[in-house]
Order: C-alpha cells, then sequence, then structure tokens
C-alpha cells in the first residue's frame, strides 16, 4: 500500500505551508493585513499538521523519502519591492494547491478505505486549506492592478 | 440672545413621559433675532436632526429645532445647538494656498486648479489614474459624493477612493450586507417609541446621539418603559439608565454575544418559523455559540453568568426589540463577526421588518451613510455589487462609459490600504476633503511620515486650517454646512435637505463646485466624445436628479424624491418611489432580504478572513431572498497588556465634540465645555500608580507616548480611556492625540481599524 508515499507527501507540503506563511507574515509585516491573517493561517496549517501525524503513523510501514520539495524552488530569490509581495503571495498560493491536491488524492483512498477518521480530517482540513487558497487569491487580485500597473521597482 | 435650554450643563433637557407619539419640543438658540430662517438639518452626529438656520444681514446668528420633523421632533442636543458658531470663526481658510519653497502662500483659484490638473495629467500618462488617491469625509453632502464619484469612476477611473467613513462606519456597511445582502438600516428610529427593550452594544448613545437618547429617557418615564441592556465596558451615561449592565473586558465582544445567543436558543426562546422560512446557516450558528456557556462567557470576558443570565432573558423574552451598535464594537477585534450577531439575535427572534423592532448598526458621521449610497467611498454607487457584470453595465449606462473605465477588479481600495499605497509611493496624488487624518487616523506618527512624504502630492479641501492643511501641497478653502445646498441621509434612511443660507467667507466654494470645476478642467467626456455628468452639471439639484436615477431599482430607491418634496416638511426615509411616495419606514417587512444573486451588493466574505466569495460561491448557496446566520469563534486580540504594557488603553467620544474638534473646538460654549483631553483611569490603578485627579500622566505605547491629566473613577481595573478628538491646532505644546497610541490594524471584512484596544503603560510625571 503506497497510501503513506502520499501522507508523507501531504504532511510535508503542509509543513512547508505553514513555514511559508510565517515567513511572508514576517517579511510583509509592514503590510498590517498580511502580518495579521499569515499568522493565523499559519497556524492553520501547523494544526492540520498535527492532525495528519496519526495518519502517517498509522500508515507508516512504508515512509516515502520522496517529499518533493516544491519549497526549493519557492521563496528563493531575494525579492524587494511591491512585486515582493504579490510573488510571495503567488508562492505561497501555489503550495496550497499542492496540499489541496494532496487532500483529493488522500480523500480517494480514505473512501476505498472506508477510513472514517481520516474521511473526517480530509473534511475539516481541505475546506480550511480552501479557504487559505481563497484568501491568498482575493489578495493576490487586489495586490495586482497596483503592482503591475504603478508601483516602480 | 435666547436660550430656550442650557444644553451644556443639561444635556437631554426635561423629560416628557409618554406613550404612541414622541412630543413636539422646540429646541432654540440664537445669538441675534433672525430676519429669516432657512430649512436644514443638523451635521454633527449621525442622528440628522431636522433645524432651521437663523440668518440676519447675511449671517448665521442662530438655530432651532423643526417640530415637524420625524427624527427630533424639534430638539437638538449642545452640538447642534452650539455648533454653528465655528462658521463665523475669524480663522475660515478663504483663499487657496499652494506651497513654494516650501511655504504655503495665497494663490488664486485659477492658479491652484490649474497645478492640480496638470499634475493630475502628468500622473495619468506616466502612471494611469492608480497613481491618485481622494479620502473624503462624512462631511459631504450626497450631490458631492456622487459627483466625487463620477469624477473618480467614470472619469479618471481609479479604484483609490475611500474615506474617514471607514474608521467609524465600514463596520456598520459590512455587517448589514453579510447578514441581509445589502446596506441600509432595517428599521426606523420611530421603534423607539413602541419598543419594550433596547440593546446598546459599544454605543454610549446618551453621549453619541443625544436627541436619539432623549426619546429613550422620555419613553423611560413613561407608563411602559422599555427593559434597557447595555454592553459597555465602562459606566456611561447610558450605564446609568440601564436595567442591566454587562461590562466585558476590551475585545470580548463575541463571547459576550454569543454567549447571549446560546441562553436564547437553548431557552427555544427563537422563532424557529421564521428561521426556517427566511434565514440559511442556523445548525452552523448553533454548534458556534453552544460552545458558549455562561460560565465560560464569566471566565473569558469578566461578564458574571447571573448578569449574562439576566440580559439573555430580556432579549429571549421581549414582543419588540430595537439594538444598536457602535465604535465600541466596530473599532474592537472581530468586528464585523460581533456586529452580525446582533442582526443574527433579530433573525433569530423574528423581531425585524415591523414597528417597535429594528436594528441601526450606527454610523458616527451624520452623512456617512450618503457616502456608502453614492460612491465616493469603499462602494458601488446604488449598492451595486463590484463583483456582478450586470450593476458595472448599468453604471456604464448611465455615465455613457465604457465598463472598464470604472474600476471593478477588485473590492475598492479601502482607506487603510489607501494611505499604505502612499506609504510605498504607488500613489503619488492624495485628495483630502473635509476631514483631518493627521488626527483621526491610528499610529499617528506613520501617517505624519507618509503626508510629509516629498513624493507624494497632497490636495486638502477643508474650511479650517488642521493638523493636515499644514502638510498639504495645495489648500482649497471649502465651503460648509449653511453655505451650500445639499441633501445627505442618517442612520434611519431619512434623507434631508440642507439648503443654502448664507455666502461662504471669502473665495471658499462648495465641495460640489470644486469638483464640477476639476472635471470640466480635465475635460472628462463620455464614449461619444460628450462631456461627462459632472462637466454640465450646474447646480447640486442637477446632480441630485442624476443620482434619483441611478438608485432606481436598487434598495436605496430615492426616485419619488425631489429638491420640492424635501423642502417643507419632514426629512423622508428611502425606498421612496411611486410605490412608496412617503418613504418606507420598514425594510424586509415581507421576510424577503437582498441576497438574490441577482440583486445582492455583495458575494459575501469569509468572516474570520475576510477573503471575498465568488459568484459561482454564491450560486451554490443561493439564497434568493434569505438572510445569512453567520457565526465565529473567540479570537484575542493581537496586542494584549503584559509586563513592558501592562494596561488596556481605549478611546471614545465625548458629548460636547465631534471628530477632530475642528468645527466644535471653534464654539466657545463647546470649547469651555471641554476644553481638554484628559486620560480616565481606575481608582485601583490611580492608587498603585500614585496618580491623583489631575495629576499629568504620561501614556506610552509601543507606537508613541502622550501627556494627559488624570481623572479617576468609572471605568474596569486595568483599562485607560482618552477621548479621540484632541490634536494641536489650538495646542501644540503636548503630545495628546489619542491616536499617537493605536495601532495600524483593522478588521479582515470591514478593513476598519481597530482604535479601541492597545496595550499601555503609565506613569505620574
Amino acid at each position: 500500500m503506497l497510501l503513506s508515499h502520499y501522507l508523507g507527501l501531504l504532511e510535508n507540503s503542509e509543513k512547508q505551508l505553514t513555514d511559508a506563511f510565517e515567513h511572508v507574515s514576517r517579511k510583509h509585516k509592514d503590510e498590517p493585513d498580511i502580518e495579521q491573517i499569515c499568522q493565523k493561517l499559519s497556524a492553520w496549517s501547523r494544526e492540520h499538521h498535527g492532525k495528519i501525524m496519526s495518519f502517517v503513523e498509522k500508515y507508516s510501514e512504508e515512509q516515502s523519502n520522496e517529499p518533493a520539495n516544491l519549497k526549493r524552488d519557492l521563496f528563493t530569490q531575494k525579492r524587494s519591492g511591491s512585486l515582493a509581495l504579490l510573488r510571495d503571495l503567488h508562492d505561497v498560493w501555489l503550495l496550497t494547491q499542492e496540499v489541496q491536491l494532496c487532500w483529493i488524492v488522500i480523500r480517494q483512498a480514505a473512501l476505498g478505505l472506508r477510513d472514517e477518521e481520516l474521511k473526517a480530517c480530509y473534511a475539516f482540513c481541505s475546506a480550511r486549506t480552501k479557504r487559505q487558497g481563497d484568501w491568498l487569491l482575493g489578495r493576490i487580485k487586489q495586490a495586482a492592478p497596483q503592482t503591475l500597473l504603478v508601483a516602480e521597482e | 440672545m435666547k436660550e430656550t435650554r442650557d444644553s451644556i450643563a443639561d444635556i437631554w433637557g426635561s423629560r416628557t413621559g409618554y406613550e404612541g407619539q414622541w412630543p413636539v419640543r422646540v429646541d432654540e438658540r440664537v445669538e441675534e433675532e433672525p430676519d429669516h430662517w432657512v430649512q436644514s438639518a443638523c451635521v454633527l452626529c449621525s442622528n440628522g436632526c431636522g433645524c432651521d438656520i437663523g440668518v440676519k444681514d447675511g449671517r448665521i446668528v442662530g438655530v432651532r429645532g423643526r417640530a415637524v420633523d420625524s427624527v427630533n421632533h424639534g430638539r437638538l442636543g449642545p452640538k447642534g445647538l452650539h455648533g454653528w458658531v465655528a462658521n463665523n470663526s475669524p480663522d475660515r481658510l478663504t483663499k487657496p494656498l499652494i506651497r513654494r519653497n516650501g511655504k504655503l502662500e495665497e494663490a488664486t483659484w485659477d492658479e491652484a486648479m490649474s497645478l492640480i490638473v496638470s499634475k493630475s495629467k502628468e500622473l495619468i500618462d506616466k502612471h494611469t489614474a492608480s497613481s491618485i488617491g481622494f479620502y473624503t469625509s462624512g462631511q459631504l453632502f450626497l450631490e458631492e459624493y456622487y459627483a466625487l464619484g463620477v469624477v473618480g469612476k467614470a472619469g479618471l477611473g481609479t479604484p483609490h477612493m475611500d474615506g474617514n467613513t471607514r474608521l467609524c462606519t465600514a463596520t456598520a456597511a459590512a455587517a448589514l450586507k453579510v447578514s441581509f445582502g445589502s446596506d441600509g438600516q432595517p428599521g426606523s428610529y420611530s421603534d423607539l417609541d413602541t419598543t419594550e427593550a433596547i440593546l446598546h452594544v459599544g454605543h454610549n448613545i446618551a453621549s453619541q446621539q443625544t436627541v436619539l437618547w432623549m426619546r429613550v429617557l422620555d419613553r423611560l418615564a413613561g407608563p411602559n418603559p422599555p427593559k434597557l441592556v447595555v454592553i459597555d465596558p465602562r459606566a456611561t451615561y447610558t450605564v446609568e439608565k440601564a436595567t442591566v449592565h454587562l461590562a466585558p473586558r476590551v475585545g470580548t465582544n463575541i463571547p459576550v454575544m454569543n454567549g447571549l445567543l446560546h441562553l436564547i436558543i437553548e431557552a427555544g426562546q427563537i422563532n424557529q418559523e421564521y428561521i426556517d422560512a427566511h434565514t440559511l446557516g442556523f445548525e452552523e450558528l448553533k454548534q458556534i455559540v453552544a460552545k458558549w456557556t455562561p460560565d465560560r462567557v464569566e471566565r473569558l470576558t469578566g461578564v458574571p453568568a447571573d448578569k449574562l443570565r439576566e440580559a439573555a432573558h430580556i432579549l429571549g423574552t421581549c414582543n419588540s426589540l430595537v439594538s444598536t451598535a457602535l465604535q465600541g464594537v466596530y473599532q474592537s477585534m472581530q468586528a464585523t463577526a460581533s456586529a452580525v450577531q446582533v442582526n443574527n439575535l433579530h433573525l433569530l427572534r423574528g423581531l425585524i421588518g415591523r414597528p417597535g423592532s429594528g436594528i441601526y448598526q450606527m454610523n458616527g458621521q451624520p452623512t456617512a451613510q450618503s457616502t456608502r449610497e453614492c460612491g465616493a467611498d469603499g462602494d458601488l454607487p446604488g449598492f451595486r455589487n463590484w463583483g456582478n457584470e450586470e450593476h458595472i453595465q448599468q453604471l456604464a449606462d448611465l455615465w455613457n462609459v465604457h465598463p472598464d473605465q470604472i474600476p471593478h477588479w477588485s473590492p475598492p481600495t479601502h482607506a487603510m490600504q489607501l494611505w499604505r499605497y502612499c506609504e510605498q509611493g504607488s500613489i503619488k496624488m492624495l485628495w483630502i476633503s473635509g476631514t483631518n487624518p493627521l488626527v483621526s487616523l491610528p499610529d499617528l506618527a506613520r501617517a505624519r511620515k507618509i503626508l510629509a512624504k516629498e513624493d507624494l502630492f497632497v490636495i486638502v479641501q477643508d474650511a479650517f486650517p488642521t493638523e493636515t492643511t499644514a502638510l498639504a501641497d495645495v489648500v482649497l478653502p471649502a465651503a460648509i454646512w449653511g453655505e451650500k445646498t445639499g441633501c445627505f441621509t442618517n442612520v434611519g434612511r431619512t434623507v434631508h435637505i440642507s439648503h443654502k443660507a448664507v455666502d461662504p467667507p471669502g473665495e471658499a466654494r462648495s465641495d460640489f463646485d470644486i469638483f464640477v470645476d476639476y472635471s470640466q478642467r480635465m475635460d472628462f467626456r463620455d464614449k461619444d466624445g460628450n462631456p461627462l455628468l459632472t462637466s454640465t452639471w450646474q447646480t447640486t439639484e442637477d446632480a441630485f436628479n442624476a443620482w434619483r436615477e441611478c438608485t432606481r431599482g436598487r434598495p436605496c430607491d430615492y426616485t419619488g424624491m425631489s429638491y420640492a418634496k424635501l423642502t417643507g416638511g419632514s426629512g423622508i426615509q428611502w425606498p421612496c418611489n411611486e410605490q412608496y411616495p412617503d418613504g418606507k419606514p420598514h425594510l424586509y417587512e415581507d421576510g424577503v432580504f437582498s441576497t438574490d444573486i441577482d440583486y445582492c451588493e455583495t458575494y459575501g466574505h469569509d468572516l474570520e478572513t475576510g477573503a471575498p466569495r465568488s459568484k459561482d460561491d454564491y450560486k451554490l448557496l443561493d439564497p434568493k431572498g434569505k438572510a445569512f446566520l453567520k457565526g465565529v469563534d473567540y479570537e484575542p486580540p493581537h496586542e494584549e497588556p503584559d509586563e513592558s504594557y501592562p494596561l488596556w488603553l481605549t478611546t471614545g467620544r465625548l458629548v460636547y465634540h465631534f471628530h477632530t474638534r475642528t468645527k466644535t473646538g471653534r464654539s466657545k460654549a463647546l470649547y469651555d465645555a471641554a476644553p481638554d483631553s484628559y486620560v480616565q483611569l481606575a481608582t485601583e490603578d490611580a492608587a498603585r500608580y500614585g496618580i491623583a485627579e489631575g495629576d499629568m500622566v504620561e501614556v506610552t505605547s509601543r507606537r508613541g507616548k502622550v501627556l494627559e491629566p488624570a481623572r479617576i473613577g468609572d471605568i474596569e481595573p486595568g483599562l485607560v480611556f482618552i477621548p479621540f478628538h484632541y490634536g494641536y491646532w489650538d495646542k501644540p505644546d503636548r503630545p495628546r492625540a489619542a491616536n499617537e497610541l493605536t495601532l495600524t490594524e483593522w478588521d479582515p471584512v470591514s478593513k476598519q481599524p481597530h482604535f479601541k484596544y492597545a496595550a499601555v503603560r503609565i506613569r505620574k510625571v
């Protein structure tokens, strides 16, 4: 059974998302809404990560060594100016999509296994992941025109 | 000199207990006998009392209440009776000023406007119109907001238009939209005449809306007095009359409201039939509030469980209920979510849409409702939905411009974001009208730095020199109330006309004339090459008539109103159209709300994160006229007292002053009644710090410090209070503006700043 493979991927992605929200919160603390909300959303991901760990243990007969480290490609450039905020939010949004997709895959397995706990965990976490993505997308849409048309480097 | 009552010493005047119709009492104060009277309404609190302006030899000499007016039945408060004196103040701005070599120097109108126009054109050319922002106030008239809305949205096409109404009423609008699908107060002030119970949350009505409070006091003196529940951490005049007073810790409105709803649901005092027929979301709300047992509420908020039960009993058993909320809710943690709980209370009990049951999501300023209606604030004209292409097309048709000219690609920029863009340098021209952000914004040190930036061109349009005009590049002298004609809407949806009584001093011009002049000089045109609306308007009546068309078919329907109809009698409530020629006292009488997907003003937000909901998400909900019941769990404030800053600071208003005292500070009687700021401390805290009444106290937060004389008592231990009105124009010698201490952060949904809490320390100096 390769479920643990994907649980590992999810666990790793939630951890990266926790760190990413935390990173953006600190880096853009001059944007008060970014600082506050990103801290809150980071806490959500931390809580999700905790919940997932129990399933990682439950299905741990095979530990995967392929936690695709998406973060390696994100947040690496030293960005500054208005564009930095937009690009950083963009990257966090990509991470939320990674988490969401992991959940969709895992839910399929949970249905097959009839694992009610895992299904409940999916329902809880996946709904909140969508809300994380919705917030990021809303903020990205707000920042985009001003950043692309008016702001200077 | 004639004065029917001394409103300074006796704020509310004598009592007339009543049942049924509130009796008339005409309050009047004139310095000389007027040669004629001119119809108007007061602009010094959100009540909007009908009044007449007394004129003698072309000069304002006094005011009197209008007996026929449905809002005040002739009464006026201390600000109304005394505030007009400011019009005659010798330090009015009378000529445009332009900054030359670092100094503001007198200029002609032509020079000032030419400079603004050439700067605008240069910026649009290089950076698009998104480099221009407008920051307006609740002191303008409806026609002026609409003119500004057309100039900004159809002329320039900038999304950056908001104002200080964001600081005081954004949460009122947000809460109404969240619950009912559109802005607009469901009830009427006349509900107070018959209601069985009144709930004031974070609203010191006795000081903030003195005339409305007179109505409550007169009910309390009558044969069937209503029961009063007041939620406020301070012991105010309002609290003195409360049947039950709940004094929660700062930032805990949500647990208290959740606790009340929980008790009412548990006791089966809800109207299940109404809930089933007219609302969505009951089960989720029930689940959220169920966690808030009275004991848990007591532990977190300090409100004794028995008191909470007592309050819930009143709110759960009354047959009619009026609820009001104001800054104690709007400027605090979880603002929109807390305000929405007030709406939920009425929906759960089915107490909405009929006489005696009203919700007043109060405003701070008299014309804030018109700002929101007209689109000079962070909304689109006529409560249109920025996410609805059809609504944008309606505006495009009205103005005969391409729909993409109207910025609707994301929510309109809110005030705090607007200031942030100025700070970052992407807004390069900021046009401020009728307000004084350098006293009213949070975290003043940051605001001052922004306005002083070299690369920000600042225009300030005001009647008086203020802390803000001092940093402007161009100052435009503006006419004010009494010197221009226009309409405005109060909290009860009542529209008043205020006729021009006297000429403005010197070369001062109305805000309307200034915006129309700008539109003409910018040569804004529609898509057929004809001058844009604003370029053809001769009078404010032209703008009013255009505005009527803009409201056709929308909740705030003005099509049945005209200048003629508004003149002579009482103010009129919207909607006023063929169906309701005299206006409509209650919205949602049939339990059908403004939530239909094609009609609603918003597709809603995530109450916790503020993320806007998409049209597709909304389709899944498909409310079809049902109201939303929404709830959230408690979240602690983002700054809490600690070892370094062990006390809570909260801010608020005084009965004798308005906003930043630009006007009320220039009326001798009001000035003398409250000449200086202060810091209010609990007796326990004063003893701990060795502070006596009147001692000078240094109050410090992470952002700044102020020096204030101490006033001791009537406040919970651990909390200090400073009134926010006071700045520096009349006393530059010591730091005293409360907003030196407050923080730059805001509610995720309404974007209203959190003025009501900050961690501070104090010491005697």
